[in-house]
């Protein structure tokens, strides 16, 4: 169970395809197996004992992983957007790595005295040389180690397995099923999870991967009208903004749209399937501790849910799926005891893609193997997961557990309303006050006096928040994840952020 | 043999490899070109394979048997073929999920 047996498996199966790049001039299987192994000639010729990838995503990256996967060391791909001590912090925790900068390397970088080459070399270098034979890949090592993003605490490194990604591979996807003109268009950073998947199940497919640097929405527009993208994943945000591009939208090559990674609101989906009433959407929850997706929310079952009379049926379309096969979830109550259906608690999740380790920690899994997401949510009668906000969102109001989803989910019912965050802020007599950001939907006037009755007629006086500010954007991460504790030191600072 | 998920084996008459995806507890008479399957990077030294089981095995298919407790997906190719004893395994159908990232 290694990475490099789904290497050796396309290399063997469809060798003369092209998986990277532009279909001229792409790198093929075969290509991608030659520069793997010419890659870990590379590591293994600096004595590295990690290879950090700090850089945006592209050809470049996929070789780094097999290559560190076939040199039996594990990819550490590193946001290269991060701070100085930030970055200072994680590099040092990998002191014997090879990092793989933009063109003219990275000043943290030189000042630790890492080797390092930029990715233009290192996809020139693994181009030309004449790799030496594969050795037998240590599987103990971890194939991957990727920070999470810490929007509550330090970041911590998540250690995945050659069996973990594997796992989830083998389980979730069907080899050689992508017709020969398919391909995907990955726009995630190269550190998040997505990205690693997609790099793993693409090639595992025989699906050409096509990478946008950075994200820009008519950027995005265009390349998939240029490369003839088939697939895309996306998070929320990048919907959003794709659906408010300026111009002509029309993808007409495009057939599958994934999007995860934090809440979507209802109405963005309702108009991505009205712009695009060909695309197949797929909702896909998941957390780097689980190896990327563990549910599914399929383009059938947005249709089922747009489509019916049945208000409860139609909700499916806030839920992130069911399990895939192989995954079990569970949802525990506070003292650890599974709930029924319908009954909010924390998501738990047990399978071998599960790898809940962490660097310096372990497992972080109960005696059978269970995994706590720290998510919550419910499961309804059929399985589907509904996802309801991180517990350690939970606003403590005089008493009362407020979940700040809940009220968000009916701020997005405005129509004037874009994006939107509640928070609770330090108050004296209550404990905590609840407040919302909302940031008005482009070219519309918000008044928030309006925004607030509208809250008032549908949540009760104490769960309606006390004040309303609008904000012209809100905090995120490049992924989409809110940062709350941002937007709550935004209105302790009696200001709206910058845009 | 005892097999595990995750067990990689090689058939000992040709190119076929496989890994294990599934496996029922206790001894399985798991059998590629008639013969045992053996350990990986052994393979493919010994013997012909048996005229009844030389009809291919296809990379990247999963075989299952019949009570779908075993399961093995074949990750190189060659003209002998699985079975469960003198039993064919036969291929499973394909996976109906959409892709997700």
């Amino acid at each position: 169970m290694h990475l490099t047996m789904l290497l050796d498996m396309a290399a063997d199966g469809f060798g003369d395809r092209v998986v990277l790049g532009p279909t001229k001039p792409g790198i093929t299987g075969e290509g991608l197996r030659r520069r793997s192994l010419s890659g870990a000639d590379i590591v293994r010729s600096h004595d590295a004992d990690a290879v950090v990838y700090l850089a945006v995503n592209g050809a470049a990256f996929p070789i780094a992983l097999f290559a560190a996967a076939c040199a039996g060391v594990p990819l550490v791909p590193l946001n290269y957007r991060l701070g100085r001590e930030q970055l200072a912090g994680m590099l040092r925790r990998h002191p014997g790595a090879l990092v793989l900068t933009e063109d003219g390397g990275h000043p943290v970088v030189d000042e630790l005295g890492m080797p390092s080459m930029s990715t233009a070399e290192w996809l020139s270098a693994t181009g030309l040389r004449t790799p030496e034979p594969a050795a037998t890949p240590d599987d103990a090592v971890p194939a991957v180690v990727i920070y999470t993003s810490g929007t509550t605490s330090e970041p911590k490194g998540v250690l995945l397995r050659h069996a973990n990604l594997v796992s989830y591979v083998l389980g979730s996807v069907e080899y050689a099923s992508a017709a020969e003109t398919d391909a995907a268009l990955v726009s995630v950073p190269p550190y998040h999870i997505a990205a690693v998947a997609n790099a793993i199940t693409s090639l595992y497919a025989g699906r050409r991967v096509v990478t946008l640097e950075q994200f820009d929405a008519s950027q995005w527009i265009e390349t998939v009208r240029r490369e003839q993208i088939t697939n895309a994943l996306v998070v929320p945000t990048m919907l959003a903004r794709i659906l408010d591009a300026p111009g002509d939208l029309s993808v007409p090559t495009l057939r599958s749209l994934a999007y995860g990674g934090a809440p979507m609101p209802a109405r963005v989906v309702r108009k991505a399937l009205e712009t695009w009433p060909q695309l197949d959407l797929v909702n896909a929850y998941g957390l780097t501790e689980t190896s990327s997706t563990i549910t599914v929310l399929t383009p059938e079952d947005h249709r089922t849910a747009v489509a019916s009379e049945d208000p409860f049926a139609r909700l499916r379309l806030g839920s992130v799926g069911r399990a895939l096969p192989g995954v079990e979830i569970e949802i525990r109550d506070e003292l650890g005891q599974p709930v029924p259906a319908g009954f909010r608690g924390r998501i738990h999740v047990r399978g071998d893609q599960v790898s809940a380790e962490y660097a310096g920690i372990g497992r972080l899994v109960d005696d059978d193997g269970w995994f706590d997401t720290r998510d919550e949510g419910f499961l309804d009668e059929e399985g589907y997961l509904f996802i309801g906000g991180r517990t350690d969102d939970t606003i403590i109001r005089g008493g009362e557990n407020i979940a700040p989803a809940e009220i968000e989910t009916v701020l997005l019912r405005h129509p004037d309303v874009a994006d939107v965050a509640v928070v609770g802020v330090p108050d004296e007599e209550w404990g905590q006050r609840l407040v919302a950001a909302v940031v008005p939907r482009a070219g519309e006037e918000l008044d928030v006096e309006d925004v607030r009755s509208f809250a008032r007629g549908i949540l009760r006086g104490s769960k309606t928040p006390e004040e309303i500010v609008a904000w012209s954007e809100l905090p995120r991460t490049e992924t989409g994840k809110l940062l709350r504790r941002e937007v709550v030191r935004g209105f302790e600072a009696g200001a709206p952020l910058p845009a | 043999m005892e097999l595990r998920p995750g067990l990689a084996l090689d058939s000992a008459v040709d190119q076929v490899s496989v890994i294990v995806t599934k496996a029922p507890a206790g001894d399985v008479d798991l059998r590629c070109g008639g013969k045992p399957l053996v350990p990986k990077g052994t393979g493919g030294a010994s013997g012909e394979a048996d005229a009844a089981h030389a009809m291919g095995t296809l990379i990247g298919k999963r075989y299952v048997d019949e009570t779908g407790a075993l399961e093995v997906l074949c990750t190189k190719p060659g003209g002998s073929s699985l079975s469960l004893g003198d039993a064919p395994l036969t291929v499973a159908s394909a996976k109906a999920l959409p892709s997700s990232d």
